[in-house]
């Protein structure tokens, strides 16, 4: 038996063997964002109103973007939870900004009047705030801090509660560690 | 009914499996031939009831029996026939069973084909046939099973995945399955041979023609696999590294490296030992690719959804690795072997090479298949490896053996005389330099297309070259013509010729990709109707949008005129499908194709508003037609070399 060449045949399948076992312990399809921590990239959007607005403008108050679309049923669901959160935190240091991806205006402000959306919304024209942002599916939500850093992206509906407090931590300038998840629809 | 009976001939087959098993191990024990007779049997019992439970699996998707839950997922009342058959490999339970009926009807044929011979071997061949069965017979009867039932049973099915609505749907998973299941052949007979302990060349001589039709399937799985993505997935592509593409082509490595060092071992008594590991290893990577694509550690886009099944693989796979290699341990003694290389310059090294190659390929191939897992095991950190890294490491390897195609069959065993070398290669080596100036004057001027052309210049010409003289010889002995000497050519020498052909095939392969690869063009433009789009020399017109409901889609195609060299060449229509179970619509590509290019027209998106915009992706393929023909040019060889020729007529030197 000679114990040198089957040692290192062990030697080399056991290691292979052990790494495909530890395959098993993770998601293969989950993604990390290379998003947190890093800077919001500038965008300017015109707002439904017809005034423009630019992420620079916003610097100094933690932002809430929000990346919606009137025919995305997961956006129904989490419109009004927005609405009533943006409510509780207009008059602190905090902006909430809608930008509506692949839609049309007509459809957009319809759907913004159905909800009695009060908070600025805009269209992204050309598409390119969304490929900056790497969203693949909507609804997606960006919590940004005073100093412009993303601190928490969130995939899918969000409900109030989790918005106001990733608010507060964005105020405070608190990174998160992981991204959330809700339902979405995918991005065409 | 149905279900029943399926489910009752694989529960009987796995038992039918363990006596195959069994006997073996007690005939060993206690030497009476019955027990040898008995593990025949067993295939052949196996192969009635496996087969019964794929006909019921067939029949009750055919019917569409909605009580069987496999069915109701996999078709719906409007399904056309011919999707209902390839239900039957549409999803993992499916699937699993026609790993299973090909292995089995492979097993039968063997069992069948050799019972008067071999008498020492055989057994442990059929042995190892049915241990491969019992595992995927035990998956499939107790894991994944295909016959579960569903009540209340649903009014109508859910549907294949409309990706899978294609005609290459009923080629390539069977092809390939066929290609990983034959390998199987060879791998038994190799344990056999361990077990046995006759570690000559019998058990490659009686495989031979089995590993070649083995490989044959497993190229033209690979190939229509490759065609499929091109022609219907509608990225212009054929090939993306992914990672089960990678699982259906490692396997092909290693066996284009056995089929060519056995012939050192035949010739030189060399190599025993490494053939022996490159059949353990290419029947370890089938089951390794079956492992990949059910697991679901890594994300694939072929990968089926995953389960327990998963685990079961990945144990079946450790004890095939520890079992085979252990045995090869075991009989290290009788694999010892004295002859040395007599010269660099020879036959042998350049099969020596070849191997080289396609096993370093191979391994920069698995390496860069598990990177992912490497990376997040060792650092926690999530990537994933593409076509560039592929790219890089395998195009200079297969360039080096395309050099190989062209010198290793003319050189000469043992050790190549200088005059050999003039003799055979003065000619071929001269012309393709000249064919390499002429191109350099043309167009080509980047180092690795001229390089690759050249080699594969060179490759044709010394196979002409070479069987040019042969012809004169047999012009000059029995004046025979071109035609009938090229018969009596391969006729007395199957392999040699049927070899060059395969590789003459394999050079117009390489030559579509490196033309695709280096030479492509791309434009998109979004065009209102009328309005045009010119790349190369072609023109692209607009001319409008149709939306038609098919009986499982509804269809938006986008006309458009194609002008080449200012002929108007008609009218070309890719589409959007648009399934009511998908979010996104999926593309239909189309193409037209001629020798020197393919012009390729994918649809992205349309305006819905005013239906008078589309947004075009065009691009130019140079070569890829070449692709398609060189699997044909493989095919006719391999037939060359299995043909079954009577005894008298066949000179092997």
């Amino acid at each position: 038996m000679p114990w040198r060449r089957l040692t290192i045949t062990l030697a080399i399948i056991g290691p292979i063997l052990a790494l495909l076992a530890f395959g098993f312990t993770r998601d293969a399809k989950y993604i990390k964002s290379p998003l947190l921590a890093k800077p919001a990239t500038p965008f300017t959007v015109t707002l439904y109103d017809g005034k423009k607005l630019s992420l620079e403008d916003l610097r100094g108050r933690a932002v809430f973007l929000n990346f919606w679309a009137s025919w995305c049923l997961p956006c129904r669901e989490e419109a009004r939870d927005l609405e009533a959160a943006w409510q509780k935190v207009k008059d602190r240091n905090m902006v909430f900004l809608g930008v509506a991806l692949q839609d049309t205006d007509k459809n957009s402000i319809a759907f913004l009047k159905e909800f009695n959306i009060t908070y600025p919304n805009g269209r992204d024209e050309t598409g390119k705030i969304g490929v900056d942002y790497g969203t693949w599916g909507i609804p997606e939500s960006f919590f940004i801090d005073p100093q412009g850093r993303i601190t928490y992206k969130h995939v899918g509906g969000i409900r109030a509660a989790l918005v106001i407090s990733k608010l507060e931590d964005a105020a405070k300038g608190i990174v998160s560690a992981q991204e959330g998840r809700g339902d979405y629809q995918g991005v065409k | 009914m149905t279900a029943a009976i399926g489910h009752t001939s694989i529960l009987l087959a796995f038992f039918a499996a363990l006596v195959g098993v069994a006997s073996p191990l007690i005939a060993a024990r206690f030497e009476p031939e019955r027990f040898r007779a008995v593990a025949r049997y067993s295939i052949f019992g196996q192969f009635a009831l496996v087969t019964l439970a794929a006909g019921a699996l067939i029949y009750g998707l055919v019917s569409t029996d909605f009580s069987i839950k496999y069915v109701a997922f996999n078709t719906t009342r409007a399904t056309p026939f011919y999707y209902r058959v390839t239900g039957l490999w549409g999803a993992l339970e499916g699937s699993l069973l026609l790993w299973e009926w090909i292995l089995i009807i492979f097993a039968g044929i063997v069992a069948w084909v050799y019972r008067n011979r071999h008498h020492e071997m055989m057994p442990w061949v059929v042995m190892i046939f049915s241990m491969v069965s019992v595992f995927f017979l035990g998956v499939i009867a107790f894991l994944s099973n295909p016959f579960e039932i569903v009540s209340p049973i649903p009014l109508d099915g859910r549907g294949l995945n409309p990706l899978l609505e294609d005609a290459n749907m009923m080629t390539h998973p069977p092809l390939l399955y066929t290609g990983f299941v034959g390998l199987t052949v060879p791998y038994a007979f190799a344990m056999a041979a361990l077990i046995v302990g006759k570690l000559d060349e019998a058990w490659i001589t009686t495989t031979r023609r089995w590993t070649i039709i083995a490989w044959f399937f497993l190229t033209a799985g690979n190939l229509v696999g490759a065609w499929w993505s091109y022609h219907v997935l509608g990225w212009g592509g054929y090939w993306a590294w992914d990672p089960v593409e990678n699982a259906a082509f490692m396997p092909w490595l290693p066996a284009t490296a056995f089929l060519h060092s056995v012939q050192v071992q035949e010739r030189r008594r060399m190599l025993k030992a490494w053939n022996l590991s490159l059949i353990i290893i290419a029947f370890s990577l089938t089951i390794f690719g079956t492992f990949l694509t059910r697991s679901g550690i890594i994300s694939s886009i072929h990968a089926f959804s995953s389960g327990p099944v998963g685990a079961f693989f990945l144990g079946f796979l450790a004890f095939i690795l520890l079992g085979s290699f252990g045995l090869l341990a075991y009989r290290a003694d009788l694999l010892k072997e004295q002859p040395e290389l007599d010269s660099m310059v020879s036959r042998e090294s350049a099969f020596l090479l070849n191997n080289i190659v396609l096993v370093s390929a191979l391994f920069t191939i698995f390496l860069g298949t598990i990177f992912p897992l490497i990376s997040e095991a060792v650092a926690g950190v999530q990537v994933s490896v593409g076509a560039p890294y592929f790219n890089s490491v395998t195009v200079p390897l297969f360039l080096f053996l395309v050099f190989l195609m062209g010198v290793g069959p003319m050189i000469a065993w043992r050790r190549a005389s200088w005059d050999n070398l003039k003799r055979n290669f003065l000619w071929p080596a001269a012309a393709s330099l000249l064919f390499a100036l002429a191109l350099f004057a043309w167009k080509v001027q980047d180092f690795l297309p001229l390089l690759g052309f050249t080699l594969f210049a060179f490759v044709v010409l010394s196979i002409f070259f070479d069987t040019a003289l042969a012809l004169r010889a047999r012009k000059r002995i029995a004046g025979e013509g071109i035609l009938r000497g090229l018969i009596t050519l391969a006729r007395r020498n199957q392999r040699r010729y049927g070899g060059l052909v395969v590789h003459l095939g394999v050079v117009l392969i390489m030559m579509g990709i490196a033309g695709s690869m280096t030479y492509s063009s791309e434009k998109d433009a979004t065009l209102a109707v009328k309005e045009s789009l010119d790349i190369g020399n072609y023109r692209v017109q607009f001319e409008g949008l149709k939306g038609t409901q098919q009986p499982t889609h509804f269809r938006v195609e986008g006309s458009f005129r194609l002008f080449h060299n200012g002929n108007d060449e008609g009218v070309v229509s890719p589409a959007l499908k648009f399934f009511p179970s998908q979010q996104s619509p999926i593309g239909r590509a189309v193409h037209q194709s001629s020798l020197s290019e393919d012009i390729y027209l994918i649809l992205s998106g349309f305006s819905e508003v005013d239906r008078n915009h589309a947004t075009l992706k065009v691009l130019v393929r140079p070569l890829v037609v070449w692709m398609w023909i060189g699997g044909f040019v493989i095919m006719f060889g391999t037939l060359i070399c299995i043909w079954p020729m009577k005894k008298a007529d066949v000179v092997e030197p």
